[in-house]
């Protein structure tokens, strides 16, 4: 490991265990926050018992369905939108401001139309990760080089050719931004959705241990969510820092 | 201005070409070429200089298939060419045009695998091509990981395995600096003598063209006409270190009374220009 992951890794020990020491000497009540020692036990008995399989399975099962639909949505929607200037024209202040608009506000309307089941919380999913991948496809596809049309040309290439060939590959880095985005904001929606409102799910047990007092669960499955969405971004951070290398993008 | 070459061994001409650029809303079109005459012999090296924006890479591009011309006829090898760019024309653009996600090999071997060679016949190509541009340490490289130069070198080589009959260079060495440019121009010499393609250079640089070719065309202000033809003279066999010759100085100072007072009128000095 670098030296700068032996940091990153010592600012963690470091802070779980100011956290863990605050806990155990009365400085945090143990009745607000349990020592993340007791976390981590309280998991693994959580997930030796398969109590919360269900809950988890179908949980991952919603962000990686929202996730998908929101990549493949949003790449197909944002190589529509480069393609015709004028109706990019349109929508650019709609994507400007998309994130300045509290979208849950729209969950409600959702549950009246498809009731209280996965599918408003997929499309809460789907609606706060998509603009991001449409406008990163936007992005890698404003900084394909003009001259990859005439090396195209040149191989006498389609335009299905062109895209995949040479628009995609060259664009891949900043879609990368966008599938990262998109996978950031599909967790954050899909549990807060469940929070608010829903028949089951981490987020709704996780909502339910929290007003039955039951800390052991509330912050195991915290820890949980913790651990899946830091472990996700890391692997999709590492990917994206060995390819940019390759490509000379540069190293951080 | 006709550059029209003494024998009948016409590998690609323009015959009348225009070329037009329709105006965006509410501005004039652009005229930016012609009306041009240029006969190519087969196998010979020939150099277009102008000022800035004479149309130069617009009469490349009209001679590669990439722009339909707006009046005039385009030919190569006999066939009129029309709206694509035919097989046997390769064409290096000013531009690094290589593809950052493969490897110097998998770029160089890119146009011959989409036209469905087999695998052993392409390393051998690609072998060669990296072998004679000098990138052989470097096939499992990826571009980022060359200097702009090698970089070239890497879109020549992706030319180069097509085995192309006219190659077109739309100055190809402009992001270079003085030194590797003056390299590249050997390189570039060894590349037409083995092949026995007939070479069309884009060039702003009058050294350039005057070490480099057979015949040079200068080109004047926008729309870029042919205003001389320079035959340099010099034989096949030969280098940058030409460069020291007298006559290589005769052939820059030519092209220069030619070209200083087109680059003023580019610049918008048309008074002195006139002087």
């Amino acid at each position: 490991m670098s030296k700068i992951g032996w940091l990153r890794l010592a600012v963690i020990v470091i802070a779980v265990g100011l956290l863990e020491l605050a806990c155990r000497s009365g400085l945090i009540d143990h009745r607000v926050v349990i020592p993340p020692s007791e976390m981590a036990a309280a998991l693994v008995r959580l997930l030796i018992s398969g109590q919360a399989n269900d809950q988890i399975a179908r949980t991952f099962g919603i962000v990686v369905t929202a996730v998908l639909i929101a990549v493949v949505g949003g790449f197909a929607l944002g190589v529509v939108i480069h393609a015709l200037p004028r109706v990019r024209h349109a929508l650019d202040p709609f994507f400007a401001t998309y994130y300045a608009v509290p979208i849950f506000i729209f969950y409600p309307v959702m549950i009246a139309i498809f009731g209280l089941s996965a599918v408003p919380i997929v499309l809460m999913g789907v609606a706060t990760a998509i603009v991001a991948m449409i406008i990163a496809t936007l992005n890698g596809l404003d900084r394909v080089p003009r001259v990859l049309d005439k090396v195209a040309r040149l191989h006498r290439m389609g335009r299905i050719a062109t895209a995949l060939r040479l628009k995609l590959p060259a664009a891949a880095p900043h879609l990368f931004t966008g599938v990262k985005l998109a996978v950031s904001y599909g967790f954050i929606a899909v549990i807060a959705s469940e929070f608010i409102l829903a028949p089951a799910g981490l987020g709704r047990v996780i909502s339910d241990a929290y007003t039955d007092f039951n800390n052991q669960r509330m912050y195991a499955l915290m820890l949980l969510l913790i651990v899946v969405a830091t472990v996700v971004n890391m692997v999709l951070h590492v990917f994206d820092q060995r390819w940019a290398e390759r490509r000379g993008i540069g190293k951080p | 201005m006709t550059a029209t070459a003494p024998d009948d061994g016409i590998h690609a001409s323009l015959s009348g070409v225009t070329r037009v650029y329709p105006g965006a809303a509410g501005t004039q079109p652009v005229h930016a070429l012609g009306p041009v005459d240029l006969d190519l012999k087969r196998g010979e090296f020939f150099a277009v200089v102008g000022p800035s924006g004479c149309g130069k890479s617009t009469l490349l591009e009209v001679l590669a298939g990439l722009q339909q011309p707006t009046q005039g006829t385009v030919t190569f090898e006999g066939r009129t060419i029309v709206g694509e760019v035919p097989d046997g024309i390769g064409v290096v653009f000013q531009e690094d045009a290589s593809f950052p996600w493969l490897t110097v090999a998998d770029n160089a071997a890119f146009g011959l695998r989409r036209s469905g060679i087999v695998e052993s016949e392409v390393q051998r190509r690609v072998d060669d091509a990296l072998a004679f541009m000098g990138l052989k340490d470097f096939s499992r490289a990826y571009p980022a990981q060359l200097s702009g130069g090698m970089r070239q070198r890497v879109c020549i080589a992706r030319t180069l395995v097509l085995q192309p009959r006219l190659i077109l260079l739309d100055e190809p060495f402009g992001a270079l600096d003085a030194q590797t440019r003056l390299l590249m121009g050997d390189e570039v010499l060894r590349l037409w003598r083995r092949t026995g393609a007939t070479v069309l250079l884009i060039t702003h640089a009058l050294d350039e063209a005057a070490m480099l070719s057979d015949r040079i065309g200068a080109m004047s202000a926008r729309p870029g006409r042919f205003l001389d033809i320079v035959e340099t003279g010099w034989p096949r066999e030969r280098d940058s270190t030409i460069v020291g010759e007298a006559r290589f100085g005769e052939i820059t100072g030519r092209l220069w009374d030619n070209l200083r007072g087109e680059s003023l009128k580019s610049l918008g000095y048309a008074r002195m220009a006139a002087e």
